[in-house]
């Protein structure tokens, strides 16, 4: 029987790359001493095309997932002293979470940061302040990520500028920067420029780090804030790998190899409440991306197949009544990530629908976490609920109704999903169809045909009034503003023009990197917002028609 | 309450001298409709007529509300105060509507105004408040005054229509062209746009224009002159297109004055606003009268076949017009 | 009078770009038969105000994520106030229970917080509009 042969050759080489990863030092037995597999039901098997299963032959078993949590608040030296503080503690990531002026492109003294300076994340308006964000820290040794998308390229040209202050090879950064603006104009709103020279700047980005940053993550395309923002998991699958396959299809348009840089793009999901449609959800994201990057685009290095993800626990399910009880919306959410796979993850804290997380509930999030990994056994065994009638379903379901997304964006762009994906970003169709899932969702709630516990049920016990929030130091802002004033009281204001005409003129013309130019600019100390004003001669500004 | 406090006679006073409130509230009672809406005609009508009415219509999400702030600009930079009055549909259920898509320009310019209007579930409203509307813009000074509709339904197509220019903006690759044509666009249509001139496909959308043009010869109001609408090549996002547009509409309103159009354009409106005006009322008249205990037992009669249909009718609009 | 439909100014002011909840607000009032005028993102309160004037609108709906309501909302309320327009101010979005105190004193109007259901939307914008003095 030649299935049989197959199967049995499968589990061969299944077995073959199992015996070559190296595992941690741990007993893989449950509570009572039984001794587990690492692996159960048939294949394709974890590790194997296309990866249902998940992406390396041993999963956790080698290594657990990355417990990453963010950090950004105040001053770029308050924060720096958060940095060091994790790298005492252990950690090799560091995450930085950014002011909203900083996202928008915009100077702390802008008329509208008013209030937002340092306040949901760091301030960052020039080198200045990366230097003390990342001063006594060996930018070569640890891995940085980083949240912002439409500056994302000039804190980028930053940190490039700040490793070579510091004799730090470029080529040895390591690290990931979101960069993601599609989903800014479906979801998240936190765009600048309007969506074709845009992605221009990502490509830029893509094609400089694959040349010359073989160790940085170009892009994180994120499905998290599609999410957020009212989709249902089908939705937020099928929009993030559309815009997957959107910044595939720029960088091969920009004559890149796909096997070039493929590799280097991840993904970012959410973890909402509904625990098997998730685990359907992240089984399918992996399926389909290897899918589509072997048959649709040619990728040949296996590498350029998998989706690797991180994931987040569902911000918008966390309820301001009765705070306490997210803990355990949470732990169950972490839950699903975790049996779907994901390389790494992010607990909210319980108290992040009334404000930013205070360091208690931010403790307890990631202790959440490692409950999870080194209490309840699910680490032992990879895609445990693989075989599943239903997980197997799910998972199948899930798929076909993301191909149905896909063949209208496929339609919309006449054979392109890059310019179906910009089509519906200019007719609406992201923010229209996200918008009435997550109406239809509160209207369910309303009627009462969707419990949220102790929101429409279970009401009693709630204690407003007594809760301990998080409240930023007004003085952030003033000592932001006056660090600004100080920079550009002290630089050459010639170079920083003459920096910014180059950036001008090459942002003109297609065919040429806006990296060089930008880093030539960050260092000249011209300010995040003196770029962008300077790109939007050229580019324009987006404005959203408010397409219901 | 205290929004009743002003009255027409004081709002249009100080809509005159520019109060954006005042024009605002004026337009209100237009909306309305009834007897405040016939004092604020009252006042407008002697001094209205100055302005030039363009209809601009397009299917949603064609850029349309891009492409108008672009041509606002156009206008005021040329000297002008223009005025948008932006008709979205209510929902026929419950008569709410979210009116999104208001054209993104500074609302804080003075030199514009702009004003979304719902449908309200009955177009008959709809065909009495677009014409007051106009007028007590024009009369306040607006010039031109604008009329944005998504040019679906029959009567959006008659307002819009009714104006002295009407633009019809079609996109590439989306069979705009062929609604258009399918909706009755085509023949009223004095300005094409195709927008988003950027997008592959957008020569072929010109083509299917200038086949249906050819097919069709020449759009119905021209039958006398033989003129040929243009079709402008417009990106809403590049800002290109809007000067040749404003430029179209210029020359447009110069051969409808060289041609003696103009009066028969406007004295066609106003006959469409009487008639509206005049069927309206009647149609009030009949359901009253239905309603009535004497229409009630003529209709009765009908039902229990005592009378025919047409002396049913005949009986009902003897009683309607003697209520006059 | 018959029952002219409310007509309700929706926005968010300054960077935030959290539009989740007033899409929502814009769904739920449109279902209730009010005439929705939606802005959207990135509102100065002197463009809001400038479109109460045009769109003669009865009340203002501001969502706010950020810290930002501290500021802004008064910021709202006053140059609604000194236009002479007699506009209730209703804010959504995440504010702080210790906040709400602050808020209606500065002249706020409503305050719904997350997890408001959607008749209590609907009664507060009625109750806000018709109770104006």
């Amino acid at each position: 029987m030649a299935n049989d042969a197959e199967a049995e050759n499968g589990r061969q080489a299944w077995q073959d790359a199992y015996d070559r990863t190296p595992l941690r030092d741990v007993d893989f037995e449950t509570m009572s001493g039984i001794p587990v597999d690492p692996i159960y039901g048939d294949g394709p098997y974890p590790g194997q095309y296309p990866f249902t299963r998940g992406i390396r032959p041993s999963m956790y078993r080698s290594r657990l997932w990355t417990m990453r949590m963010f950090a950004g608040f105040g001053t770029a030296e308050d924060t720096n002293g958060r940095f060091k503080e994790i790298l005492r503690n252990g950690g090799t990531g560091l995450s930085t979470a950014f002011d909203m002026p900083t996202l928008m492109g915009r100077d702390s003294d802008h008329e509208w940061a008013l209030g937002e300076v340092g306040r949901a994340g760091v301030a960052i308006d020039t080198l200045v302040d990366m230097r003390d964000l990342f001063a006594d820290i060996d930018l070569g040794s640890v891995s940085t990520s980083m949240t912002i998308n439409g500056p994302a390229h000039i804190i980028m040209a930053m940190y490039i500028a700040l490793a070579e202050e510091n004799s730090v090879d470029r080529a040895s950064l390591s690290g990931t920067i979101q960069n993601d603006i599609l989903k800014e104009y479906q979801a998240q709103k936190e765009y600048i420029f309007p969506p074709r020279p845009s992605m221009r700047l990502i490509t830029d980005l893509i094609q400089f780090t694959a040349a010359e940053m073989p160790r940085w993550h170009p892009v994180s395309v994120s499905g998290y804030h599609i999410r957020e923002a009212g989709s249902n998991a089908a939705q937020e699958l099928a929009f993030t790998l559309a815009n997957g396959f959107a910044y595939v299809e720029a960088a091969m348009a920009a004559g890149m190899d796909v096997d070039d840089f493929a590799p280097r793009l991840s993904f970012f999901f959410n973890s909402h409440s509904d625990f098997f449609e998730e685990i359907g959800k992240f089984r399918a994201a992996r399926r389909i991306w290897a899918t589509w990057m072997k048959e649709r685009y040619g990728a040949k290095d296996e590498r350029s197949m998998l989706c690797r993800f991180h994931t987040q626990t569902a911000g918008v399910s966390l309820t301001a009544q009765q705070p306490e009880i997210n803990v355990a919306r949470v732990a169950l959410q972490a839950l699903a990530g975790v049996l779907g796979g994901s390389q790494s993850l992010h607990t909210d804290s319980f108290d992040e629908a009334m404000a930013l997380p205070t360091e208690d509930a931010a403790r307890i999030a990631l202790r959440t976490q490692q409950i999870i990994a080194h209490e309840t056994g699910v680490a032992n065994v990879a895609d445990p609920l693989g075989g599943s009638a239903y997980v197997e379903w799910m998972t199948d379901e899930i798929e076909r109704r993301a191909e149905e997304i896909f063949s209208h964006l496929d339609e919309l762009g006449g054979g392109s999903i890059l310019e179906g994906v910009y089509a519906g970003i200019d007719n609406g169709y992201f923010v229209g169809a996200i918008a009435d899932s997550g109406y239809r969702f509160e209207r369910a709630v309303n009627a009462g045909r969707r419990i949220v516990v102790g929101v429409n049920e279970f009401t009693d016990g709630d204690h407003p009034g007594d809760r301990n929030l998080l409240r930023i130091n007004p003085q952030v802002e003033a000592n932001q503003l006056k660090r600004l004033n100080a920079v550009k009281q002290s630089r050459d204001d010639s170079i920083v023009r003459s920096s910014l005409d180059q950036l001008v003129i090459d942002a003109a013309d297609p065919t040429i990197n806006t990296i060089p130019a930008t880093i030539k600019a960050v260092q000249a100390l011209a300010t995040e917002g003196e770029i962008v004003a300077a790109l939007e001669t050229v580019f324009g500004t987006y404005v959203e028609t408010a397409v219901m | 309450m205290k929004r009743d406090s002003q009255t027409p006679v004081e709002l249009f006073d100080a809509a005159i001298t520019g109060q954006r409130h005042a024009i605002g509230r004026l337009l209100s009672l237009v909306e309305q409709g009834g007897e405040a809406a016939d004092a604020v005609s009252a006042l407008t009508h002697e001094k209205s007529g100055d302005a030039m009415v363009i209809g601009i219509t397009g299917p949603p999400g064609s850029g349309k509300s891009s492409l108008l702030s672009q041509l606002l600009k156009v206008i005021v930079a040329a000297g002008f105060r223009p005025a948008v009055i932006a008709v979205d549909p209510s929902s026929p259920l419950t008569g709410g509507a979210i009116l999104g898509d208001r054209v993104r320009i500074d609302a804080t310019d003075t030199a514009t105004f702009i004003r979304s209007i719902a449908t309200r579930g009955h177009s008959g409203g709809l065909a009495l408040a677009v014409p007051g509307a106009v007028r007590v813009l024009d009369a306040v000074g607006f010039n031109p005054v604008i009329i944005e509709t998504v040019g679906v339904g029959q009567v959006e197509v008659d307002v819009t229509a009714s104006a002295d220019t009407t633009i019809v903006v079609a996109n590439p690759g989306t069979g705009d062209a062929v609604q258009a044509n399918k909706a009755g666009l085509l023949e009223v249509a004095d300005i094409f746009v195709v927008n988003k001139s950027d997008l592959p496909g957008s020569n072929d959308a010109r083509r299917d224009l200038e086949l249906m043009l050819d097919l069709s010869h020449m759009t119905g109001q021209e039958d006398s002159t033989g003129r040929r609408p243009p079709i402008i090549m417009a990106n809403s996002l590049e800002g290109s297109g809007a000067a040749e547009l404003w430029s179209a509409i210029v020359e447009h309103g110069e051969h409808l004055v060289a041609t003696n159009q103009i009066d028969t354009r406007r004295a066609k409106r106003q006959l469409a606003e009487l008639r509206s005006r005049v069927s309206d009322a009647l149609l009030d008249a009949l359901d009253n009268e239905l309603a009535s205990e004497q229409g009630a037992d003529v209709v009765a009669a009908l039902s229990d076949r005592r009378i025919t249909p047409s002396e049913a009718s005949s009986q009902i609009i003897d009683r309607v017009i003697r209520i006059d | 009078m018959t029952d002219t439909p409310i007509r309700i100014v929706l926005a968010k002011i300054g960077f935030d770009g959290h539009d989740r909840g007033l899409r929502m607000v814009a769904r739920i009032l449109r279902d209730a038969g009010c005439e929705v005028i939606y802005l959207g993102l990135r509102q100065t309160t002197e463009n809001v105000v400038a479109v109460v004037e045009q769109e003669d609108a009865d009340a203002v709906g501001l969502s706010m994520h950020n810290a930002q309501h501290l500021t802004l909302a008064p910021k709202m309320v006053e140059s609604l106030r000194s236009a002479g327009l007699d506009v209730p101010v209703i804010l959504g979005g995440v504010v702080p229970d210790q906040d709400i105190a602050a808020l209606m004193e500065s002249g706020v109007a409503v305050i719904l917080g997350p997890g408001t259901s959607a008749e209590d939307v609907v009664r507060s914008v009625r109750e806000a509009v018709t109770s104006r003095s």
